[in-house]
């Protein structure tokens, strides 16, 4: 069990878990902000006179995700490089 | 003539490329005997150049290395207070009057103290003027200059139309004044607010779009420094919590809920609690990870060039050259636009956190 082990950490499962977990960051911002522009685009198409309120709220909304992501991505850059 | 123009520039292009590329794959077997030292540390050249440092390094031509050296301020309990330009560290490598960069281990970067026989005394107190510090000096040197002309200019033409820089800067103070202060913190309120807001905005603005300048003085990555963004956010945090009342603590110890989330353990307290501590604390790392990535992803692209030298010659790397400088300053231009929303998005995020720190009663 203990050669189990060993042989577990030798393969340094904690850098492949802070790569998957930069990769999982990726998507989920990639899915909201996806989600965000494809609403917004929506409500530009049923209104077009709102465009420049719409776009502010877009990217107010957009910044606050990626804040979100960028989270999870310095937690996996502490996790290699620290 | 733009024809001509553009397919002369087409023609450089293809045969530049394809010389690199193609010349880079015959000369492999060759290239192994002339490959001077070891393999580029592509991991090391880029953490240096993202992040502070002791002298401001310019160019490393051959051995040499060119850098404007700066000024070193250390106090400590044994010495008292030392003040030596950091060029008597020779680029990191030797001790000066007991004290020494360290370049591995626990104080790793950090400047140590040593006793006569050499050994590691204690960290002293560094106040040094770092790389970080001089480009906060310059981008505060470039924000009293536009704005103290921008001021004399608006107080001098009292009711005429605005001229000069006055003209591009009053626009964009009308902006956070209408739209981010004012439906943010209300139309009684929102002038207390105003010089804060304003100084925070220009501040992250100005010190994002220099940090893109690679010429020196500009170019030193401020707001990508997690120390910098944290005083920011601190700055927010206390502000907000200055110009609170009564309702606004009622609303985090004692809010409107079922009795039992907040007694026998407070949860809903501790939620909020935490939501206080959590709000500057995103602020700051939005901040430093979105400016950070913007330097981090240029610096990779740039050092694809000599990791490509290293590999597989220098005609390779001149191949490279082309689509890694075209990478690199479309992420350039994106980082223009990254610059201006984060500097926004912060101020706005501001301007809300204070206007939700005097609620009304309902």
């Amino acid at each position: 069990m203990t050669a189990l082990f060993i042989i577990l950490a030798e393969l340094a499962l904690g850098k492949l878990g802070a790569a998957l977990g930069a990769g999982l960051a990726a998507i989920g911002a990639g899915i909201g902000i996806g989600r965000i522009g494809a609403s917004a685009m929506e409500a530009i198409a049923r209104q077009p006179e709102a465009v420049g309120d719409i776009r502010t709220n877009m990217i107010v909304s957009a910044a606050l995700i990626e804040g979100v992501a960028f989270f999870a991505v310095i937690i996996c850059a502490l996790v290699i490089f620290v | 003539m733009t024809r001509i123009i553009r397919s002369i520039s087409i023609i450089i292009f293809a045969v530049f490329l394809n010389t690199g590329i193609s010349r880079a794959s015959e000369t492999k077997e060759t290239s192994d005997e002339g490959k001077s030292t070891e393999r580029f540390d592509a991991g090391k050249f880029v953490i240096e150049h993202v992040s502070d440092a002791f002298e401001w390094h310019i160019a490393t031509v051959g051995e040499t290395e060119i850098s404007v050296p700066l000024p070193i301020i250390l106090y400590s309990s044994n010495k008292g207070l030392n003040f030596f330009m950091s060029s008597r560290f020779h680029h990191g490598l030797e001790a000066y009057n007991g004290f020494r960069i360290e370049h591995e281990g626990k104080n790793e970067g950090k400047i140590v103290e040593l006793n006569e026989k050499g050994e590691v005394v204690s960290l002293p107190i560094d106040l040094s003027i770092t790389k970080t510090v001089t480009g906060i000096f310059v981008s505060v040197i470039i924000l009293l200059l536009i704005f103290l002309n921008v001021a004399k200019t608006a107080k001098r033409r009292v009711n005429q139309a605005p001229a000069g820089m006055q003209n591009l800067f009053e626009p964009i103070i009308l902006f956070v004044r209408d739209d981010v202060a004012k439906p943010a913190i209300g139309e009684k309120r929102y002038e207390k607010f105003m010089p804060f807001l304003l100084t925070v905005f220009f501040f992250i603005l100005i010190n994002n779009l220099l940090g893109l300048v690679p010429i020196f003085p500009f170019g030193a990555n401020v707001t990508g420094n997690i120390a910098v963004t944290m005083v920011l956010a601190l700055f927010t945090f206390l502000v907000t919590t200055f110009s609170t009342n009564k309702h606004y603590w009622k609303e985090i110890y004692n809010p409107d809920v079922p009795w039992w989330l907040k007694y026998p353990i407070p949860l809903m307290p501790i939620v909020e609690l935490t939501g206080v501590i959590t709000k500057p604390f995103v602020l700051m790392v939005r901040l430093f990870a979105n400016m950070l990535a913007g330097h981090l992803i240029v610096t990779v692209f740039v050092s694809l060039i000599f990791i490509f030298a290293k590999l597989m010659g220098i005609e390779a790397a001149l191949g490279i050259s082309v689509i890694s400088v075209l990478f690199s300053v479309f992420m350039l231009i994106l980082d223009i636009l990254v610059s201006f929303i984060q500097a926004y998005v912060f101020t706005l995020l501001s301007a809300l956190y204070f206007g939700m720190a005097s609620p009304e009663h309902h």
